[in-house]
């Protein structure tokens, strides 16, 4: 894998807060500016620059023809990329919100996630598919939903989602560089989060497939992403008043999935909690837990536990916050893991 | 026969093909090229003054709904308000061309609809203040919940069109539908399941003029969108979306057709999005002041109170009369607004499944758990308890 953003330039320019939603948008233009075959295409991108404001300028500075304004038609966007990458350009696709791309699921599965395994590796797709997700913004119904489990059911693509404002940038560029279909999540509640960045040399960034050690600690390990890391560190520093040293490891990426930097940390610590807000059955955590429990059974102390979201439909705004894992219980399951064997 | 033998092209002679000719006659299906009007001109003389000045009142009433619910936006009451201020005409005389027994599948900026048909105020706002998803019992107002992915719920109308067709009962479904959502594939397959099915169902694409920021111009190249309908094999039919009279009397002959077994027709009411796509919007991104303010003119209330005072059926008197009755529907909103929804977090539970799964009832029992440490008395103690 490329790591076009490690070559991204000096730190030189002067650090100024930036929030995650403006990386977003400089990743994308330096990655057009660099390279003419980057095209970015969706519904509002243009003239609006993206409900979220991502793609500001970029129609301006690129013209149309590279930040197009599209039909208002997901499977649409999705199967024109896809023939756009069989010709040699890499489109790079916003899907307004989460619960919008499902009508291009037909076309992600079947085509996107199939064309370089169908044709023997003579026609890979380069295209990154970025999905606001999440919830925590008090939007209404299908505006809330976490994906990432369908998606991480389907061989073929890779799953990112960034949760700092350096990774937004570089795991973006990162990305869009990558020969392989990237589904690139980015946790809508956190879009506004800041952070002393600078535009003109960003950070360097781990590569896709690596998750980093946000936290060190000797207690537990709670392994997370996306929008649950702020939750996880917050949980952390509130946990040393009961004594708990946790250390929090941010996957960035969930398809590769690192297991080295997660069996490690669990090895170190003997015990781990999954943390996410997408529903627990089924979700990202049943399989988070199963891979570290094959890993690491020898040195677990306790059972790997999940934090998820409800097994509901996202629920109203008004009701978010019932649903949504926050620090509370995130502490209730790190007590859970003074475990006895007879408990 | 390899390549090196096909024959020349001298000695190729073409068969003439069999026969063919279209299964419809396209003639019939195509709209006029101008937009149907019925106020401000000879048609109006036709028009019942009784009808007219009941669109007026229900007119007037809606873009006072608009107003206070944009109102209530600021003040936080609402989560999110997409205001159909200039669309009034489109989605009161949809309502209004309905009877009881008919079906009405709005998409989600179509309050005004569901409130003209008899849905309460507050009832259709609670999906956008956020307290419910639907605060409504679909099947009690025959009003379908106010769809936000654009489009999924018109295949939806003509399930329910073609089930009660098939039942023996003459039900219509009217659905809705903005100029973008027609670019969405579920557009297409409802449209073509209804034609082939000749399905009651009536679509009326309200062309606002944007999805979002994008203008009609970069969502289709065709020459209306009430041009999509002579491709499936109905009629398409194009019409002021600013003209009451003119809306009401075209959906009511798709209406009358549909309810007489003559099958489904797209109507496509040319109308303008006054506000921004919510308050969320900054539609000075997209769009000029000079080609709102042209639109002003051409304002749905005004049209007819032109019309109606102009033929002596309206004076000052009537019109207070009339914002009176607004003034006092708003009132009430705003009031009963700003009282605090009584949610119950336990009802995140109760509706998954018919009954609860084994995993739901521990995920409440840890949710009651959390609320009870957090809640003085405790939940049970307000009856809580006794909830599926
Ligand atoms: C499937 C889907 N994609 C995207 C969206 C996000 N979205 C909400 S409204 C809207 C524009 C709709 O425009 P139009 O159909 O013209 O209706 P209008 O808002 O003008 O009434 C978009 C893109 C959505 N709701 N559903």
């Amino acid at each position: 894998m490329s790591t076009a953003a490690a070559t991204a330039g000096e730190r030189t320019g002067r650090a100024k807060p930036a929030t995650m939603a403006q990386a977003l948008g400089r990743a994308l233009r330096d990655a057009m500016a660099a390279d003419p075959s980057v095209h970015v295409l969706g519904e509002d991108v243009g003239t609006l620059g993206g409900v979220f404001r991502v793609t500001d300028g970029l129609a301006k500075e690129f013209g149309d023809d590279r930040c197009t304004d599209t039909p208002l038609a997901e499977a649409g966007i999705l199967g024109a990329a896809v023939g756009m990458a069989m010709y040699g350009l890499r489109p790079v696709v916003e899907m307004q919100f989460d619960a919008f791309a499902y009508p291009a699921f037909e076309q992600l599965i079947s085509h996107v996630a199939k064309m370089r395994n169908r044709t023997a590796g003579a026609m890979p797709l380069p295209i990154t598919v970025r999905v606001p997700y999440g919830g925590g913004i008090g939007g209404v119904e299908h505006h809330s939903d976490s994906s990432e489990a369908y998606y991480m059911a389907t061989p073929g693509l890779h799953v990112v989602t960034p949760a700092t404002v350096d990774d937004a940038y570089g795991l973006l560029r990162e990305s869009i560089a990558s020969d392989d279909p990237v589904v690139f999540l980015e946790p809508k509640r956190l879009y506004w989060s800041k952070a002393d960045w600078s535009p003109d040399a960003p950070a360097q960034v781990e590569p896709i497939g690596r998750a980093v050690v946000r936290r060190t600690g000797r207690s537990a390990t709670l392994i997370t992403y996306g929008p649950s890391l702020p939750v996880c560190l917050e949980a952390a520093e509130a946990a040393t008043a009961e004594g708990w040293d946790l250390e929090v490891v941010d996957l960035r990426s969930l398809v590769p999935f690192d297991d080295e930097t997660v069996a490690a940390s669990v090895r170190r610590t003997g015990r781990a909690v999954v943390v996410h807000e997408s529903s627990g059955f089924g979700g990202p955590g049943g399989e988070i837990a199963a891979r570290v429990t094959e890993r690491c059974f020898h040195h677990l102390e306790a059972p790997v536990l999940r934090v998820a979201g409800f097994d509901i439909p996202y629920p109203p705004p008004m009701q978010e916050r019932h649903h949504l894992p926050g620090v509370d219980r995130v502490l209730d399951a790190v007590a859970r893991l003074q475990w006895e064997a007879d408990s | 026969m390899t390549v090196q033998e096909l024959p020349g092209a001298a000695a190729y002679r073409p068969t003439p093909p069999p026969a063919w000719k279209p299964l419809t006659d396209p003639a019939p299906l195509l709209p006029d090229p101008e937009p149907y009007r019925v106020l401000g001109t000879d048609a109006a003389a036709d028009a019942d003054p009784e009808l007219l000045l009941r669109l007026y009142a229900e007119l007037v009433r809606g873009r006072r709904y608009n107003v206070q619910a944009t109102a209530l936006t600021k003040q936080g009451r609402l989560a999110v308000y997409p205001s159909s201020t200039g669309q009034e005409a489109c989605e009161i005389a949809a309502a209004m061309v309905l009877e009881e027994r008919d079906w009405l599948f709005p998409s989600y900026r179509d309050t005004l609809a569901a409130v003209a048909r008899g849905l309460d105020p507050v009832e259709a706002l609670t999906l956008l203040r956020g307290d419910r998803h639907t605060g409504y019992d679909p099947r009690e107002h025959r009003i379908a919940p106010l769809c936000t992915p654009l489009a999924t719920q018109l295949p939806h109308a003509v399930g329910l069109a073609h089930a009660a067709r098939l039942k023996g009962d003459d039900v219509v479904a009217l659905a809705m539908v903005g100029d973008g959502g027609t670019s969405e594939g579920d557009f297409h397959e409802a449209l073509n399941f209804a034609a082939v099915w000749r399905a009651p169902v009536v679509f009326l694409v309200q062309n606002n003029g944007f999805a979002i920021s994008v203008p009609l111009a970069k969502q289709t190249a065709a020459p209306s969108l009430a041009h999509k309908a002579v491709g499936y094999g109905m009629p398409g039919r194009l019409v002021d979306g600013n003209d009451a009279a003119a809306v009401h009397q075209v959906l009511g002959e798709a209406v009358a057709r549909a309810r007489r077994g003559e099958g489904p027709t797209l109507i496509e009411a040319v109308t303008y999005r006054m506000d921004a796509h919510t308050n969320a919007d900054d539609a000075t991104r997209y769009r000029g002041d000079a080609e709102v303010e042209a639109w002003r003119e051409h304002d749905p209330i005004r049209l007819l109170e032109r019309e109606l005072t102009g033929r002596g059926l309206l004076d000052e008197e009537g019109i207070a009369t009339v914002r009176e009755t607004a003034e006092r529907m708003a009132e009430s909103l705003r009031e009963q607004m700003n009282a605090d929804p009584v949610l119950d977090p336990m009802d995140l539970f109760a509706h998954v499944y018919e009954e609860r799964t084994g995993q739901l009832r521990e995920q409440a029992e840890m949710l009651r758990g959390e609320l009870a440490a957090e809640h003085d008395p405790p939940l049970e103690e307000n009856g809580v308890e006794g909830r599926r």
